[in-house]
């Protein structure tokens, strides 16, 4: 029930949302356009990010030959204006990059429509709804998809960032495969789908059309490619295994920048016209294919260089050190560009070549930064693109139908790219020591999702020399929905269906770095030994190239040490026990388990068998005196076994805990009087590290413990200040259910023994000295157990004695009796059980604070409370 | 290349090798060839020095021990038939499998038992921590520090040590390395 009406709720908020955005979308344009277009021409390209073209001045000289509202005759003084005229183009610019976004937030918000249907797909349907609103609007479709928007804009960012985080290792051990896959593929799909096309037309299969062969090899030149931004939009989200992933990943990077070499290529040819065609201009396309692409490589490979040079020395302007790898990886492709090479390939070469050293050089905040704001470009852009997919269809001029014409270019794509992709995977198989297995072959065919690419391309084509340009365009889109919508679709259950072997997510293990370290230096030595040149070989011979020359230009010198792979796991390891100390301490309440440097705690060793002896025994005593046994096993450094078991036992209770805890904090902590000092700067983050509130804080406890220490010599509560351990037991032993823990505080005892192995030794001498060491304080004693969390945490072990001290006297701070009564149970208590190291052998009661508690507790259980000190109340805050 | 013209009734059991190992009767004059380039004095059995003359192997950090794996326990020379055992382990797995009645060199167990060999250098059938942590200084060398290199070793025992010994056993071994595709990660291509 309550699901529904939260279902119901959600609904509702999300067609709130969607209002909002119809709202927006209608007021856009419309607003947009009520000025008179004096460049009737510029209406159609007035585009979202279209603000840097010509398109703006239109607006500029509109308005102002307009003078509506700014310069003529001012009677008075005007308070506020109406400027739309000088800021319409990039207020559309950020408009529609916002209702882009809504889209996707209300797509991604209905989780169980995207687990059917690929978001890009969803995306592109949000498109054609934009679009009709658009054209509803303005009886024109004023908002498409431009090329030089598309190009210059939308697409780098996206290739940076496939570049930037491609998996390296994998790609370059595939890369011959997806060269292969990427060129002749591509040249395959080009040339096959053009010649037959032009095949069919010759037989007569789409009647009268004014294209002839040069004009269908174009086309066919530019929707051969697989598109990137398509085809990662759908297989991000079911995950093959990896072979197949970088295949068809690295493929489609790739081919993009093949393709538009092409297209250009053909486009030269087309211009040429066919009789100038000559052997001679034939080659020269050839060479230049090569050298466009080869070219454009290289130029990227430079900008990584240059990238991983600069990030060297960026560590003093380390707030925009990010920058650098944008707008580098930015020019790359321009100079791309500018230098008529492969721009795509410029900036996927200067994504991959760089990454390894830049995440070295660059601080570790820097890298998620870029990380992160890759990913935003990235995944807005991509989102852009895909809406305004969908817009661009709604425009009637460019629909020219010819069934014909589009049924067999989308049956060829299919076909030709079934055939393309068997053939080339055959012959690589032949050589491959695992082959590439048929199901994933299927698969890889069909992922080929034509994308915003070809789209781009299409626009691009110059309409004087093609007559058939719109066709083109139109049946370029019609394929690109029939691919990313229905392809995409049915991919995934094609996947579940033919059971592609999925990506394993393999936990990170040591060994296994280890093992493929070693298995890495024996494969060379093998190859070495039986005479035999191969992968290995080569890889060997770049690695060691890699690390004598390339790590010791492109690296700092002080990260080149850390560079080792199995190194890197173990630090990531050693993080995630770090951070999974946290939550354990988070959970409790404390970290106070960290301090026993006895503690061997192993949060990943599942039970062995061995220990199920000792498990049953722990598992009865615990339900009964739950509340003591904790505190023992923590005690007790053996946490192989109490952490785990705290894991199963506390689950229940936990939540209860969780609650109480923060309804005392919420109730009794100590409020200091922040001092909100926002030392704004451009140039560094500063955590607040200002010494004048921890003054405060401790002043203010100062006092209280003065205040408190008055009360007590008055002789209100007088604290018991010491007594010996034993004594305490003795006292508690006929309540009964502290005979189990008595017995287990001794550790060499007989029947609770967690001692395995090494840890036994550990903890033993500690032991000795324990019963000597408790102070215990009946009345006073009641420490407020909530207030030292919200500091303890932070840093468990660099709390400065003061802050120790005051704790004491937090009775200020105690909280109300009702609170009292349950004390027992929140997380903070629990983390007193564990003794101070320095407490061993110190009776000094400040010090000392927190133990008494351990026994408190179980004072507070039982049915009379402790007398509650009377200067709680008029203390509290 | 010394004897390159040397035809398949010059390789000592040819058939028989054939059979057991599955390398080509191609593959063995291949391997057969270098074999003999690698014995110099021509004595039809290598010795570790032989080995030494592979100038890329004195670059490879843990060679020396793989180089001892060839020698079986005690024996100082190395005939032509172990050779190629040994380097039957590095064959890529065949498609049918079944024809093989024992387990035959490239399974993934005897793959991975050449592995483990590599570190249980006093053969007990274990890895101790001071085997590993051997291994794992070879192949870190001054880039750790050593007290990091020996908490990794415990580190990576720990991961492994199911029965508590404090030392990875050949089934430990086995299992922490379930999830890795041993078959491409220890084979090579043979060129025919």
């Amino acid at each position: 029930m309550r699901d529904f009406s939260s279902e119901t709720m959600a609904t509702t908020w999300r067609f709130a949302l969607f209002l909002c955005m119809v709202l927006v979308v209608s007021t856009g344009p419309s607003l947009g356009y009520e000025e008179p277009q004096p460049f009737p021409m510029s209406a159609g390209q007035t585009d979202t990010s279209n603000s840097e073209s010509g398109t703006d001045t239109g607006h500029e000289t509109s308005t102002e030959g307009e003078g509506g509202h700014d310069k003529p005759n001012i009677t008075t003084l005007p308070i506020v204006t109406w400027k739309w005229g000088h800021v319409s183009a990039p207020y559309l610019v950020a408009l529609w990059i916002l209702v882009c976004w809504l889209c996707k937030l209300i797509i991604e918000a209905n989780h169980h429509v995207t687990t059917y249907i690929p978001e890009s797909a969803l995306l592109i349907c949000c498109g054609f709804i934009l679009g009709g609103m658009v054209w509803g609007a303005d009886m024109a479709q004023t908002f498409k998809l431009q090329p030089t928007v598309f190009f210059y804009f939308l697409l780098p960012q996206i290739i940076l960032d496939a570049g930037y985080s491609m998996p390296n290792k994998l790609f370059f051990t595939n890369l011959g495969a997806i060269l292969i896959h990427a060129i002749i593929g591509t040249c395959w799909n080009a040339a096959s789908l053009g010649l037959s096309l032009w095949g069919c037309q010759i037989g007569g299969a789409m009647g009268d059309l004014d294209i002839g062969l040069l004009q269908y090899l174009l086309f066919g030149s530019l929707i051969a490619a697989v598109d990137p931004v398509a085809v990662l939009a759908v297989f991000e989200q079911v995950h093959v295994n990896e072979v197949l992933f970088i295949w068809v990943f690295g493929e489609s990077l790739l081919n993009d920048g093949v393709t538009v070499v092409l297209f250009n290529v053909f486009d030269a040819f087309v211009s040429l016209g066919g009789p100038a065609i000559n052997a001679a201009e034939i080659v020269k396309g050839i060479v230049s294919f090569f050298v466009v692409a080869f070219g454009g490589s290289l130029v990227g490979l430079a900008f990584g260089i240059l990238i991983s040079l600069l990030t060297r020395c960026t560590k003093k302007v380390q707030i925009i050190e990010p920058g650098f790898i944008f707008v580098l990886g930015y020019l790359s492709y321009l100079t791309g560009e500018m230098l008529s090479l492969s721009a795509i390939l410029a900036i996927t070469f200067c994504g991959v070549s760089c990454q390894k050293y830049i995440n070295a050089n660059m601080d570790e905040d820097s890298v998620k930064t870029v990380k992160y704001a890759m990913k935003v470009f990235a995944n807005g852009s991509e989102t852009m693109i895909f809406v305004f997919l969908g817009i661009s269809a709604i425009d009637k001029t460019i629909w020219v139908w010819n069934t014909g014409f589009i049924l067999l270019t989308l049956f060829f794509i299919l076909v030709y790219r079934f055939i393309g992709v068997f053939f080339l995977t055959w012959i690589l198989n032949q050589t491959r020591l695992a082959p590439v297995e048929l199901i994933d072959q299927v698969i890889m065919s069909y992922g080929g999702l034509r994308g915003a690419v070809a789209y781009g391309l299409a626009v691009l084509l110059d309409e004087n020399k093609i007559k058939e340009k719109n066709l083109m365009v139109g049946t370029t889109l019609i394929v690109v929905y029939f691919t990313v919508i229905l392809q995409g679709i049915t991919m995934k259950p094609l996947v579940t269906w033919l059971k592609v072997k999925r990506a394993e997510q393999s936990e990170l293990t040591l060994l296994e770095k280890v093992q493929n370290k070693a298995f890495n230096h024996i494969l060379v030595a093998i190859e070495d030994i039986s005479g035999q040149i191969g992968h290995n070989y080569f890889r060997d011979k770049w690695s060691n190239f890699e690390e004598r020359w390339m790590s010791r230009f492109l690296l700092k010198p002080s990260v080149r040490k850390n560079q080792d792979q199995i190194f890197n796991v173990f630090q990531q390891l050693n993080l995630k026990d770090a951070i999974s100390y946290v939550t354990e301490g988070e959970r409790r309440g404390s970290l106070e388990f960290i301090r026993n440097e006895h503690a061997f705690v192993d949060f990943k060793k599942k039970f062995g068998d061995d220990f199920s002896e000792v498990m049953p025994y722990i598992m009865a005593n615990m339900p009964d005196n739950y509340g003591t046994m904790p505190a023992d096993m923590r005690r007790d450094p053996v946490p192989t076994v109490s952490l785990e078991m705290h894991e199963q036992t506390m689950k229940g209770t936990r939540e209860n805990e969780d609650i109480d805890a923060h309804h005392l904090l919420e109730q009794h902590l100590y409020k200091s009087r922040k001092q909100h000092r926002h030392r704004y700067s451009r140039s560094h983050f500063d955590v607040n590290q200002d010494e004048n509130e921890v003054q405060e804080i401790f002043q203010r406890t100062m006092r209280n413990r003065l205040e408190s220490f008055k009360s007590a010599k008055m002789g209100v509560a007088p604290p018991k200040t010491i007594t010996k351990h034993k004594k305490e037991q003795q006292q508690k032993m006929p309540n009964g259910k502290s005979s189990d823990k008595a017995k287990s505080y001794h550790s060499g005892d007989e029947d609770f023994e967690f001692s395995e192995g090494d840890s036994a030794s550990g903890y033993d001498p500690h032991y000795g000295s324990a019963p000597t060491r408790v102070t215990y304080r009946p009345g006073a004693g009641i420490e407020n157990p909530v207030f030292m969390p919200d500091i303890d945490p932070a840093a468990p072990t660099q709390i400065p004695p003061w802050l120790v001290e005051a704790e004491l006297d937090s009775n200020t701070v105690a909280p109300s009796q009702r609170a009292q009564v349950r004390l027992p149970w929140t997380p903070s208590n629990l983390r007193r059980l564990a003794p101070l190291r320095i407490s061993a052998n110190s009776t000094d009661s400040f010090v000392m604070a927190d133990v008494p508690t351990t026994e408190q507790r179980d004072d507070d259980q039982l049915p009379p409370p402790p007398p509650s000190p009377p200067n709680r109340d008029d203390s509290h805050l | 290349m010394g004897s390159s013209s040397s035809g398949m009734k010059d390789v000592p059991d040819a058939q028989e090798l054939v059979q057991e190992t599955g390398f080509s009767a191609a593959h063995l004059l291949r391997l057969h060839e270098r074999f003999e380039f690698l014995d110099r004095d021509g004595t039809g059995e290598l010795r570790p020095e032989d080995f030494d003359a592979i100038r890329e192997l004195a670059m490879n950090p843990i060679g020396d021990r793989i180089i001892r794996a060839f020698f079986s326990a005690g024996k100082e020379t190395l005939d032509f038939p172990s050779f190629v055992r040994i380097l039957a382990h590095f064959r890529p797995a065949d498609k049918n499998r079944d024809r093989a009645q024992q387990e035959p060199a490239n399974s993934r167990t005897r793959k991975l038992r050449f592995a483990f060999q590599l570190y249980d250098q006093d053969g007990d059938g274990k890895i101790s921590r001071a085997e590993l942590l051997q291994v794992l200084r070879l192949m870190l060398e001054m880039q750790v520090t050593e007290e990091q290199l020996q908490c990794i070793a415990e580190r990576a025992i720990q991961e492994a040590d199911l029965d508590q010994d404090d030392a990875i056993s050949f089934d430990e071994f086995k299992k922490s390395l379930e999830k890795v595709d041993i078959d491409h990660k220890m084979s090579i291509r043979f060129l025919k």
